[in-house]
């Protein structure tokens, strides 16, 4: 379902939605505090942690919304805007921030916070960014090869430590419990003063309680994707699944037939699709069904759809995953795509053709040997134009 | 911080810090990326640079391959539209809280001259770094946390690394 631009929102009616965005975007910071230096440099000086509270509960929050959203398959992780790893420059221009914070005293959201309610060195702050950037641009040839240095694409952090989704999720949760927690310790030290905490216990305790739980929670809360693909590989978890099937016969005789109800989902890897497939197949791996382009394709109104595999039961572990993804309307291809080859394509006749019904299969399977085969060739030659997703580009 | 009553106007931190999770993740299911700031400035400078100097920001890089992306308006741009919500929406709680009041601040011992050039090389080096570090601490760390990106999370380990490494050097001005 999400992200809901482009196919809900429309790309014009995006720009309204940044808008309102950050009018609560901007609410919500000023409500906060973050529209005075004084504030937020505090946490530099232990007189206050309120930015480090604010942050952390905000980028745990909405992690937390992240993980549930895309485990339950509201969110396809995979169009959203993952920001890249450019380690050296990553690491300098956050350095050179750093330095910026303690020397301006903002950073450039809450200098827009700040300068909207007359603080004149936010005001100053931006004009300053507005500087920084045009040096940048300027001196682009000069800081191109450090931006660009070690290019590691887009990983999430879990992967780069080696380590589940969940587990990270769950340590920094404690981390961040752990973290308001210590803080409030150091800020009444350094005020010398048994100034209100702004973390009551009464508060403290059941927030603590609920950011631990869900941390649990994450912690067990394994990837949906990858638990379904590892469990279909069992041919026991399959069986347990109950299967509309088609015959090699039924469905070649429905595609020389152009019924236009059935889609047949190839769901071999790219190579093997190809290499050989039906005519008119798509192509949809078990893993591709999770992205929201192919959920769209799956879930047409009016159509059904006929899972192919090379064999049955990987048919079976293919439509399984569908199922699992709301997909109705699907029939498994009986015996794989070997028995359409054995059956139809390199169809040998049978010596015994005494009863009424061989007599048919002989003559439809003679007649289907040729006409598959012509339909295939005539197919190679189309060539499947994928339509390809692009993920939203964001950061700054 | 001996200002009680000014101190208890602020939202409770963690109250805030939820919605601001809450409105962090409507954006991203809605739109598929993350909030930002900095990239609203660059945006302002390649717009004015190209409106001032057509033929340099057709011939220089960092310009050019910007504007190919955004051929109607460099100011047409999702962060710009945000940025200018960012400021109205301030402006309307400064006015609800009772906060606009024109004023330069800075710290107890430093005068105004010496605020206003710290705050224009501030802003100037957040600017220039933000570049390096495709993003602020919003669009790089805040958003880069919440999707866990690898990059968010090491820029902003180094923007609040960076900031407590510099801080003691720097005390006199805020102290």
């Amino acid at each position: 379902m999400g992200p809901l631009v482009p196919d809900i929102i429309s790309n014009e009616l995006n720009f309204i939605v940044a808008l309102v965005i950050g009018v609560a975007f901007g609410i919500i910071l000023e409500q906060a505090g973050f529209s005075t230096s004084k504030k937020l440099v505090g946490l530099f000086y232990g007189y206050d942690f309120t930015v480090l509270r604010v942050f952390f509960t905000a980028g745990v929050t909405a992690m937390f919304g992240v993980i549930a959203l895309t485990h339950y398959g509201f969110l396809d992780i995979g169009l959203v805007y993952i920001n890249p790893t450019f380690l050296w420059s990553a690491l300098a221009g956050g350095l050179i921030m750093g330095l910026g914070f303690i020397l301006g005293g903002y950073c450039p959201g809450t200098s827009f916070c700040g300068a909207a309610i007359g603080k004149i060195d936010a005001m100053i702050f931006i004009g300053g960014a507005f500087i920084g950037v045009f040096i940048f641009a300027e001196g682009y040839p000069m800081f191109e090869g450090l931006y660009k240095a070690a290019n590691m694409g887009s990983p999430q952090i879990f992967e780069t430590l080696g380590m589940s989704q969940g587990l990270f999720a769950f340590l920094l949760t404690v981390m961040a419990v752990g973290a308001f927690w210590g803080v409030s310790i150091i800020e009444r030290k350094v005020n010398k003063v048994d100034k209100p905490d702004p973390t009551p216990a009464r508060l403290f305790v059941p927030l603590t309680a609920v950011a631990v739980v869900l941390g649990i929670i994450a912690l067990f809360l394994p990837e949906r994707k990858s638990t379904l693909l590892a469990d279909v590989k069992d041919k026991e978890y399959v069986s347990e699944y109950q299967f509309k099937m088609m015959t090699p016969d039924e469905l070649v005789f429905r595609i020389l037939d152009e019924d236009k109800k059935y889609v047949v989902i190839d769901t071999r890897d790219e190579k093997s699709f190809a290499a050989f497939t039906l005519p008119g197949a798509v192509n949809i791996t078990p893993a591709q069904m999770f992205e929201k382009q192919s959920k769209k394709q799956l879930n047409i109104r009016g159509k059904k759809y006929v899972i192919i595999a090379d064999t049955e039961q990987s048919g079976k572990a293919a439509a399984v995953v569908a199922m699992n993804l709301g997909v109705d309307e699907i029939s498994v291809l009986a015996g794989g795509l070997d028995a359409v080859k054995s059956q139809i394509l390199n169809y040998q006749p049978p010596t015994d053709l005494s009863t009424r019904q061989a007599k048919d299969t002989d003559l439809f399977r003679k007649r289907a040997q040729v006409e598959l085969a012509q339909l295939i060739e005539k197919n190679k030659n189309k060539k499947v134009v994928k339509k390809e997703v692009k993920r939203v580009l964001g950061g700054c | 911080m001996q200002n009680h009553a000014e101190a208890t106007k602020y939202m409770n931190p963690y109250l805030a810090g939820f919605l601001l999770g809450l409105l962090l993740l409507a954006t991203i299911f809605i739109t598929g990326r993350g909030l930002g700031a900095s990239g609203a400035v660059k945006s302002g400078v390649i717009a004015t640079v190209n409106a001032v100097t057509p033929e340099h920001t057709a011939n220089a890089t960092f310009y050019k391959d910007y504007l190919k992306e955004h051929e109607n308006s460099p100011l047409k741009n999702w962060l710009v539209f945000e940025v200018i919500g960012v400021v109205i929406g301030a402006f309307l709680s400064g006015l609800v809280s009772n906060r606009l009041n024109l004023v330069l601040e800075h710290g107890p011992h430093i005068q105004s001259k010496v605020r206003i050039v710290s705050a224009l090389i501030g802003g100037a080096l957040f600017g220039l770094g933000a570049q390096l570090g495709r993003g602020c601490t919003s669009g790089s760390a805040l958003s880069g946390m919440a999707v866990l990106s690898t990059g968010g999370l090491l820029t902003m380990m180094a923007i609040f690394g960076g900031a407590y490494a510099f801080a003691y050097f720097f005390r006199k001005m805020w102290l």
